[in-house]
């Protein structure tokens, strides 16, 4: 493979992950009981997918997602929170080459360092990135983006720590060696 | 018909005709230069061109009335959000105070309420742009039009493969989400936030498993037919450029020139009439 | 053509990176120019391996130890890349909707072209040509999701037609076809192999349908080895098939089933020539046997009154349908594709809400109750069993309807545990069901909607893309369910599958039932198997050429073949 371009590998992951960011942003939320507050669980989704593809996948899959997402639902997307998903993405894609899912051990050491690496990220995205954008971008007053920015980071941080963590589990699983198994009577 | 998560509308106005790379070229542009200024008579203008656009490019009120009704109710949602948390955010920017009634800190002052209005005309002056640029382009060409704006064909081709997959991996969902009800899982109300977290996992678990074990597959079929093997590769629904399209990439230009000039005579981004 | 075009294998092993033991060992193999060969041998046997170092995908992709050299068109394999390799052999997956990667037709017919940065024009006049010559051209600018499976299908070979290389490959490409379809894929490729003078090689196991056309040499692979090569005929003639427990043709069945020498016949690989001293006589005396007495009717079980239902903005699917299934029914629901069969399942569990009717079960009426009430009596099978699971370990998905239906631990416990024994999955309960073979996790489905006890298992397709001997498991285990008292509603394109397991056949057709009646019933009627896009079997074939009773004469050969397998 030709490590100056992305591989066929990645760009077809680009293309499925950014399809099921969107059907998730679309259609499955979970209200968090909090009134017109919902969890998104594309970011549970995106948390998984850019530790399996890495942050280049990670970025493109969650930067084409939630624009595609908001061109469909409003016309127009607003790029400032666009920008963040794509953070987050990329931000969660560094765990790639750390956490190495794909020979089947999630320990609760990676687990752990997942968990605090995606709060970090979703507060840098939700607390930083998009609320300044929004000033920059929109010149809105500050206290409320900040606020909504404040929120998002806990539902974001939620949905990526709650169903990235058992995705990754129960993908770490499937890739068990079949040696390690015997029948039981 | 086919393909028509965006709308698409296949009619054959001068606007439709059009490569798709021009008009992603004008809407990305246009509504970048719009979103960043706050020059209420350059927003205003380009509003009216834009819906003259809309006009020109035959697209009929049904076709975005949903769209519309959920921009106008977003939009209403944020102004009076921020008249909540920020009632003098208006005073802040334009520098002066004048209150047309009430008194304290929630008085409705000039300054907020151009201020909202601006914010307004802003969140509507790219919908248009975006509606004309969706409606009158074959989802076909969004890839041929990224990669000719200097977007890598690889990354362009993930658009292609990503609107390609969207309506795959819908029907997927809902038989899947559906098959995992008849088991007993549930995305509700009910039950604890914790509960209702593991059940939704559950129900796209064995989307997203199925979907990522197609990658494989899907990347060997691409192999076979050569992707990837050039610098450059062609596209099957490529518009040649025409007289028009050049006038389009003109025009933009000449747009985005005359936003930056109203940004020099103001010397922000706010035009101030209270000055 | 020169010398050296065609393929050949020198003393080819292969063993993946992965695996303890070699997938292929010392292969040595000539297919020469313009020939057409089928390659057969049971899962594991290392078909779609040798495949993949025809079109370089091993070892270019896949990382293992390559010996000794194949080389196609005189060039090493080994050495060229998949790229180039393209250009000279076409490859046609087993999958005709993952490879379709343009979002129309046209794009996806131009997808290679694009590739090598063809001018457009170009691109145009070519795809136009083909999709011409494949009868396509009126479909040109539609989406996958509007095509269907026999289209997709001519698609995938248009994409690679269009390179105009020598030779063509194919990954089991009857798959994911109804009968009718596969046999129309089988007549292109012959038509491709004779028109073209290409190089044809097909790794199929439905020698049912690749054996309607002539091939001229049957290749045999078991564990890695090549352990037969030569013509069908004399493949037929051997006891090679029926000792790996591949499946022959249904005729050659019959053959056997009459005690019919087949030394002595001819023209052995083709239904309609084949020929035997007194074959007329020995096939009439198998013939003149009495089949077996229709099942009495028992108890109406599930029953659809006035049943209308159709998608937004399409012709409505079904307008005033009425169906009744008994209790101990195993009925096969058949029709060609996207006639409605999913759908007609998908309204009887509540997945789909019709526009008008009633459906009741036991006579009490289903349509108020919700998706999950309906599974307590209802349980439907999908036929990607990845598409259900949702748990890691087996123990824990065969029980998950019962812990979400809040029964006690220990009763689920107890439960889970007899179902995986009934199942035959009980040694694995603490395996994670990843390490489990496609058969094995499609019983694992099966095991977990069972444990909720339904009335009726309306299965999607339950033997799609296994080989014979899984097939076989399978479908003993669903008969056995089935006189335990499971009524068992079976969605199916496999004729064979129909003839041999189900009671009663229902045949959909535009609008409505086009037959209610016993299997062997509706493959004798011509004029239904054209509507329903079903065809007939090769016993049909060969009762109609020697003046049999079609349908008295398959009832035989498949009962002459079911008391066989329960000997075993």
């Amino acid at each position: 493979m030709n490590r100056k371009h992305l591989s066929i590998r990645t760009v077809v992951a680009i293309g499925i992950g950014t399809a099921i960011v969107f059907l998730l942003k679309r259609w499955v939320s979970i209200p968090s009981g909090v009134p017109n507050t919902n969890i998104d669980t594309s970011y549970g989704f995106l948390g998984f997918a850019a530790v399996l593809f890495g942050p280049i996948a990670g970025l493109f899959m969650g930067f084409l997602g939630h624009a595609l997402t908001d061109f469909t639902m409003y016309g127009m997307p607003w790029w400032s929170w666009v920008i963040s998903t794509g953070f987050v993405g990329l931000g969660m894609g560094v765990l790639h080459n750390h956490l190495g899912i794909e020979d089947g051990m999630f320990t609760t050491k990676k687990m752990v360092l997942y968990n605090v690496w995606q709060v970090l990220i979703n507060l840098i995205a939700w607390s930083l990135i998009a609320p300044m954008g929004d000033i920059l971008i929109y010149a809105e007053p500050a206290n409320k983006v900040f606020l909504q920015g404040f929120v998002s980071t806990i539902t974001n941080s939620l949905s990526t720590g709650v169903i990235g963590t058992i995705l990754l589990a129960s993908y770490a699983a499937t890739k068990l060696k079949k040696g390690s198994l015997r029948k039981e009577d | 018909m086919n393909n028509n998560l965006f709308g698409y509308d296949h009619q054959n106005t001068w606007i439709h005709r059009l490569s798709g790379s021009s008009k992603l070229f004008f809407f990305l542009l246009v509504s970048i230069i719009a979103m960043v200024s706050y020059d209420t008579r350059f927003i205003c203008l380009v509003l009216v061109l834009s819906l003259v656009l809309l006009q020109q490019s035959h697209i009929k009120w049904a076709q975005i009335r949903l769209v519309v009704k959920l921009i106008v109710a977003f939009s209403l949602l944020n102004l009076v959000m921020i008249y909540i948390f920020s009632p003098e955010n208006g005073v802040a920017i334009y520098g002066t105070k004048h209150v047309i009634f009430g008194s304290g800190f929630y008085a409705l002052t000039q300054e907020q309420l151009f201020y909202e209005i601006n914010l307004a005309l802003k969140y509507f002056v790219t919908v248009p742009l975006a509606l004309i640029f969706l409606i009158t382009t074959n989802p076909s060409e969004f890839a041929a039009s990224l990669n000719r704006l200097g977007v890598s064909y690889r990354i362009s081709y993930s658009v292609s493969l990503a609107l390609r997959y969207i309506p795959d991996v819908q029907n997927d969902y809902q038989e899947i989400s559906r098959a995992q009800q008849a088991r007993g899982y549930e995305i509700s109300k009910k039950g604890k936030l914790m509960a209702r977290l593991t059940g939704a996992v559950h129900i796209i678990m064995p989307l997203i498993f199925t979907s990522i074990a197609k990658i494989d597959t899907i990347s060997q079929a691409m192999e076979l037919r050569r992707f990837g093997r050039n610098k450059k590769r062609s596209w099957y629904m490529q518009r040649p450029m025409t007289k028009n399209d050049d006038l389009v990439w003109v025009a933009t230009i000449v747009i985005v020139i005359i936003g930056g000039w109203f940004f020099h005579i103001d010397g922000s981004r706010f035009f101030n009439p209270f000055k | 053509m020169s010398e050296q075009s065609g393929i050949k294998f020198d003393h080819v092993s292969f063993q993946y990176y992965s695996q303890a033991e070699p997938t292929l060992r010392d292969i040595n193999l000539t297919i020469n120019a313009g020939e057409k060969v089928l390659i057969v041998g049971p899962s594991g046997s290392g078909k779609s391996t040798l495949g993949n170092l025809i079109n370089g995908i091993i070892p270019h992709n896949y990382r293992g130890d390559l010996t000794g050299t194949v080389t196609v068109d005189g060039i090493n394999v080994a050495q060229s890349s998949v790229f180039d390799l393209s250009l000279k052999v076409g490859t046609v997956l087993q999958n005709a909707n993952d490879q379709f990667v343009g979002l129309t037709m046209a794009e996806d017919m131009a997808f290679g072209m694009e590739n090598d940065d063809t001018p457009v024009p170009e691109m145009h006049q070519r795809v136009n040509q083909w999709a011409d010559y494949l009868n396509l051209k009126d479909h040109l600018t539609q989406a996958p999701q509007s095509l269907s499976g026999g289209q997709k299908q001519r698609v995938a070979m248009g994409d690679v037609l269009i390179d105009e290389g020598d030779i063509m490959l194919f990954d089991e490409p009857l798959a994911a076809l109804d009968p009718a379809t596969g046999y129309q894929t089988i007549k292109l490729i012959d038509q491709l192999h004779s028109e073209f003078k290409m190089t044809v090689v097909i790794i199929e196991h439905r020698l049912e349908e690749v054996l309607t056309q002539s091939v001229d040499r049957l290749i045999v692979l078991n564990d890695g080895q090549i352990v037969a090569n030569d013509t069908p005929d004399a493949i037929l003639k051997s006891d090679v098939m029926q000792k790996l427990g591949l499946r022959e043709p249904l005729y050659i069945e019959a053959l056997k089933a009459a005690n019919v020498d087949l030394n002595q016949v001819t023209h052995l690989d083709d239904v309609e020539q084949l020929a035997a001293p007194h074959l007329e006589q020995q096939l009439a005396k198998l013939a003149t046997g009495d089949p077996k007495q229709p099942h009495a009717a028992s108890q109406p079980l599930l029953s659809i009154q006035n049943l209308k239902f159709g998608f937004a903005d399409q012709q409505p699917l079904f307008k005033d349908l009425n169906l009744t299934i008994n209790q101990g029914d195993h009925l096969a629901l058949v029709g060609q594709n996207g006639i409605g069969k999913s759908t007609l399942s998908k309204l009887i569990t509540g997945f789909l809400t019709p526009n008008r009717g009633q459906i009741s079960l036991n006579g009490q009426p289903l349509m108020n109750d919700s998706i999950k009430e309906r599974a307590d009596h209802i349980g439907y099978v999908m036929q990607d069993p990845d598409k259900m699971i949702s748990q890691v370990l087996v123990k824990a998905e065969v029980g998950l309807g019962l812990k979400l239906r809040g029964v006690s631990d220990a009763e689920i416990e107890s439960r889970v545990n007899a179902i995986l024994k009934i199942c035959g999955l009980y040694p694995y309960r603490n395996w994670p069901i990843a390490a489990l073979s496609f058969g094995q996790k499609k019983r694992v489905t099966i095991a977990s909607i069972l444990i909720l006890e339904p009335a009726v298992i309306i299965l999607d397709e339950p033997t799609a893309g296994q080989d014979f001997r899984h097939y076989t498991e399978m479908m003993q285990f669903l008969t056995q369910l089935n006189r335990q008292g499971t009524t068992l509603i079976t969605i199916t394109h496999d004729m064979h599958l129909m003839l041999e397991y189900a009671n009663r056949t229902v045949v959909l057709g535009n609008q409505g039932i086009l037959a209610d009646t016993n299997p062997v019933a509706v493959l004798s009627d011509t004029d239904l198997c054209q509507q329903a896009d079903l065809r007939p079997t090769s016993l049909y074939q060969l009762a109609t050429r020697f003046n049999l009773n079609p349908q008295t004469f398959t009832d035989l050969v498949i009962e002459s073949e079911l008391g066989g397998a329960s000997h075993e």
